[in-house]
């Protein structure tokens, strides 16, 4: 009945999400940004584990719409998306990869996240420096904590004047 | 081809035509089946809830553009952490209903959010004459750092799925706090005008403080099952973090005043039926209407 052996299809089903945008990052794909949790294949069907990267995150939807879209269009005929919160996402599961594509789009990546998260909240002290993703200059400053999304915030380089985005650290 | 039905004007006696609503009935309240464990879950996905919604009279009225998208981004994520407790308290109320039913469908009276968040937080109508952005930054820190606190005691909940919501929330937490008390810190050192209105503001927040910090059957139960934290546990940490921004902010911790709140037994202040209207209206005049 099926042509394929099973392994194949689990590659078939990994580059097809390889190729599902983040709509909100459309320069990352849901591998680079690390929310993919399990690619399970029987048969004809596929069950993908996503994990949401924020509680509220207006994507989280339009990404699973996404991830069944383009696991119908690689020929599977039953797509099952799950979600799953534990453990939380943290942006150190953003790929070598993602990291690169973020620079080079001109959002600065995240830098590591602590393992309990306490490095993030420096109460009424100023963030650590983000270098600027355009000139490399470490003399930037923050002017927002949130930007355009709520994984990202605001920044202007004081070396090269042009404002940018930082990835969070979550 | 027959014209389309929102064009036609229903004949005498006939229910008003709504689209999407062809019988034009308003949906029915649901009532809650109150046991500890959903009334829990319920304060703190309500608290969520309606802080949510007053930040959401902010979008399009912030005073720059950035702190605009910083206010509603904080209302994005306590949706989301709302989402996943009333899908929770859903299950363990037992009848079947859905985050949406929950949060659109209870009557005032079924609500358990922390008095302090329905109080009015921006100057914007008739029904919400009080409060400015002193108020804004200041509940939300005070209320970021409550949350925070009690996420990380979730964290480790006996109820798994409240333990994932925790985790997550947690981490978005420890950003609502760090921002809002940077603005905490630069009210409160800033001009005399700033500092004025946000000790105004703390003066309107503290006498809805000492609700987030009570002790009754509801917190022992969940305690003593492991759910989750009893408020007062709660108390020591939360002074402690605020003091360390209101001392950068010139503020002190005001004195302790007699009077408690009721929201989280479910009797609450004039302003959560006003906020409830304009957030349930859509779904009561369109019962499961989506788009």
């Amino acid at each position: 009945m099926n042509p394929v052996v099973a392994d194949d299809r689990v590659a078939v089903a990994w580059a097809a999400l390889a190729a599902v945008p983040d709509p909100e990052v459309p320069v990352l794909s849901v591998i680079d940004l690390g929310i993919v949790r399990e690619v399970a294949v029987q048969g004809d069907s596929v069950e993908v584990v996503l994990t949401p990267t924020y509680s509220g995150c207006p994507a989280t939807e339009v990404i699973a719409g996404s991830v069944r879209d383009a696991l119908l269009a690689a020929g599977f005929g039953d797509v099952r998306v799950a979600h799953r919160l534990a453990p939380p996402w943290t942006t150190d599961w953003i790929s070598a990869e993602g990291r690169r594509k973020l620079a080079d789009y001109g959002i600065a990546p995240p830098g590591p996240a602590a393992a309990d998260g306490a490095q993030v909240v420096r109460l009424h002290r100023r963030a650590p420096a983000v270098a600027c993703p355009r000139c490399g200059s470490a003399d930037t400053e923050r002017l927002a904590a949130f930007g355009s999304t709520a994984c990202k915030a605001l920044y202007r380089c004081r070396a090269c004047r042009e404002p940018f985005e930082h990835f969070k650290p979550l | 081809m027959a014209p389309p039905g929102s064009l036609r004007s229903p004949p005498p006696g006939e229910a008003p035509n709504r689209p999407g609503n062809p019988s034009g009935a308003a949906a029915a309240s649901i009532t809650i089946q109150m046991t500890p464990p959903v009334e829990y879950v319920l304060r703190i996905a309500d608290t969520c809830l309606i802080h949510a919604q007053r930040l959401a009279e902010w979008c399009g009225h912030g005073p720059v553009l950035e702190e605009d998208i910083a206010l509603t981004n904080q209302a994005l994520d306590l949706i989301g952490q709302a989402r996943g407790l009333l899908t929770l308290a859903g299950r363990l109320e037992g009848q079947g209903f859905d985050e949406d039913q929950l949060a659109f469908l209870r009557d005032e009276h079924d609500f358990r959010n922390l008095t302090l968040v329905e109080q009015p937080m921006r100057r914007s109508s008739a029904h919400s004459p009080g409060g400015d952005f002193a108020d804004t930054v200041l509940r939300s820190f005070l209320l970021a750092t409550w949350l925070k606190l009690t996420w990380q005691r979730l964290a480790s909940s006996s109820e798994p799925e409240l333990a994932a919501i925790a985790g997550k929330a947690l981490k978005e937490a420890r950003y609502h706090q760090q921002h809002c008390g940077d603005w905490v810190v630069r009210l409160g050192d800033g001009t005399d005008e700033s500092a004025r209105r946000l000790a105004a503001a703390l003066d309107r927040a503290w006498p809805y403080v000492n609700e987030m910090f009570q002790r009754d059957a509801v917190d022992e139960v969940a305690q003593a099952s492991g759910l989750g934290p009893a408020r007062d546990e709660l108390a020591v940490d939360w002074q402690r973090e605020v003091a360390e921004v209101f001392a950068d902010a010139k503020l002190s911790l005001p004195p302790a005043t007699p009077f408690v709140s009721t929201g989280t037994l479910g009797r609450h202040s004039e302003h959560l039926g006003f906020i409830l209207a304009e957030m349930q209206t859509l779904q009561r005049s369109f019962p499961a209407g989506r788009w």
